[in-house]
């Protein structure tokens, strides 16, 4: 066994049971910070797969600064197990029930999929997640995707500020 | 020698040279907690700590051990693991930017080549900036598990400060990067070392300016300290730390400010680089070379750390919305010009 499986096999037993906590875990601010600990797995499986710009820019976005707003406002808003409601017993359970069919569909559409059929991940080779590589693949091949999402984000922000802005 | 195709050889070169890295950094801060008080000592026209060893050298392993025989109270009401948690990740975030820094060039040692870096990443900047993301989690988590409220507003105000420098600082590195054209911190050095090819503040000098008031905000230093601004909110995040958890916060603030000074004379003075010296020319010097190169680097980053000490003891510190409006409608618009001209610059020359 190599490092990278060892690694791999930490990373996904990390991430598995990262996920599971943050389930689990009574208290939101446990959940926000489990729900880091899973962003740090996955980060690491792109990492083994010499993906480091993705890998980065997942802690940047993800554990740097949505999980910051995460618990700002589970912070600001005191959430605790004493005040948060509880759900009925068939809201659960109808949870439990979209939430498996969702997991059926995924695992289907994975195991059915022509593209990563009988394909084995590289690890630790390949330049495709290199930064020089996805710019220019990003600034030429899906420049009119990459320019109008752009747009939609910069919409998202002012909308933000006009909602936010006292009058 | 393999074993489990590992090669151990690089893992226990990389396990020195982390050790060493970490336990100087460690040091530098340590003596810096001593710095400042005679910087301040010298400012205020006063001797300074002078009592425990020649000149009060002994001061810093005083205060250490003052700290760490206080008596440690964990509130009965916070979290425990999170109250730990705080000040070990505040501690942590701080030392792992020094994982992607060049120290020097490459040292012979033993029959091995060792490059005086953890370790040269494709995307070295870019690293930093996630690791300086991360250290608004100590400040937070040490907030929130004080369960006091006190804290608690001071840990958010930390937090939204650190996150609008953030924007800032990201910003004014672009137009570096523009530049540079590479995010690896070893090799914006080689070009700065190139002969012809002046440091980057001479390219980017605004750049430059916005980058340092960002790591004075980073820092939480003055101008920029309200997190710890005792006359509006008792202490601040760390009020109810006590002994060595609060002697780790202050600590980092230290080590912050040794990393971030470093990471200024990488990016814009040239790291490692001797000035008005050709590196190429004295190849054969070898590891006095190198050796050079790291003291070079380190007399630069104890200037940028008097700087810093310098403006602590001199400028008054802003009033929270004063802080707010500099960073969202000075430092960002200015960010961004810069930016701008920067790409039109690099457009023309390229034509």
């Amino acid at each position: 066994m190599g490092v990278t499986q060892i690694l791999f096999w930490f990373l996904s037993a990390l991430a598995i049971f990262s996920a599971v906590m943050v389930l689990v875990s009574k208290s939101p601010v446990h959940s926000v910070l489990w729900l880091i600990a899973v962003f740090f797995a996955i980060s690491g499986h792109y990492i083994l797969l010499n993906a480091q710009f993705l890998a980065i820019v997942n802690i940047i976005v993800y554990a740097g600064a949505i999980m910051v707003l995460f618990l700002f406002v589970i912070m600001l808003m005191n959430l605790n197990k004493e005040t948060e409601p509880q759900k009925n017993l068939w809201m659960k359970l109808t949870g439990v029930v979209s939430g498996g069919c969702l997991l059926i569909v995924l695992i289907s559409l994975v195991r059915q999929a022509t593209e990563i059929k009988d394909k084995i991940a590289l690890t630790n080779k390949g330049d495709i997640g290199l930064i020089k590589v996805l710019g220019k693949t990003l600034f030429s091949g899906y420049i009119v995707p990459f320019e109008i999402s752009s747009v939609l984000f910069l919409s998202a922000m002012i909308g933000a500020v006009v909602i936010g802005k006292k009058d | 020698m393999t074993l489990l195709s590992i090669d151990w050889f690089l893992i226990i070169e990389k396990l020195i040279l982390i050790a060493i890295i970490i336990f100087a950094s460690l040091g530098i801060a340590l003596y810096t907690t001593f710095a400042e008080r005679k910087v301040a000592a010298i400012l205020q026209d006063r001797p300074g700590p002078n009592r425990a060893g020649p000149g009060g050298l002994f001061q810093p392993f005083a205060d250490g051990l003052k700290l760490i025989m206080k008596e440690e109270i964990i509130p009965n009401t916070s979290n425990k693991f999170l109250f730990v948690l705080g000040p070990a990740l505040a501690m942590t975030a701080a030392l792992m930017t020094c994982a992607v820094v060049p120290w020097g060039d490459k040292i012979v040692a033993f029959g091995r080549t060792v490059v005086l870096q953890i370790a040269d990443i494709n995307i070295g900047i870019l690293y930093v900036f996630g690791v300086v993301s991360l250290g608004v989690y100590g400040i937070m988590i040490g907030g929130w598990a004080s369960n006091n409220k006190f804290s608690l507003l001071a840990a958010l105000r930390g937090a939204s400060q650190a996150i609008s420098y953030e924007l800032a600082m990201g910003i004014s590195l672009i137009a570096l990067l523009m530049i540079t054209g590479t995010l690896q911190l070893g090799e914006i050095v080689k070009q700065q070392m190139q002969p012809g090819h002046f440091w980057n503040i001479v390219y980017q000098p605004l750049g430059f300016l916005l980058f340092l008031i960002c790591a004075f905000a980073e820092c939480n230093r003055t101008p920029f300290d309200l997190p710890e601004a005792e006359n509006e909110l008792n202490m601040g995040y760390h009020q109810e730390y006590s002994s060595m958890k609060l002697g780790f916060y202050l600590f980092a603030e230290y080590v912050n400010m040794f990393i971030s000074s470093v990471i200024m004379a990488t990016l814009f003075f040239g790291g490692y680089d001797i000035p008005f010296f050709d590196e190429a020319a004295h190849a054969n010097w070898g590891n006095w070379l190198a050796l050079a190169g790291i003291g070079c680097l380190m007399v630069k980053v104890v200037l940028f750390i008097f700087f810093f000490m310098w403006v602590r003891w001199t400028i008054p510190r802003f009033r929270y919305d004063q802080l707010m409006n500099l960073g969202w409608k000075s430092m960002i618009p200015l960010a961004l010009l810069n930016m701008l001209i920067t790409g039109a610059v690099v457009l023309w020359l390229n034509k």
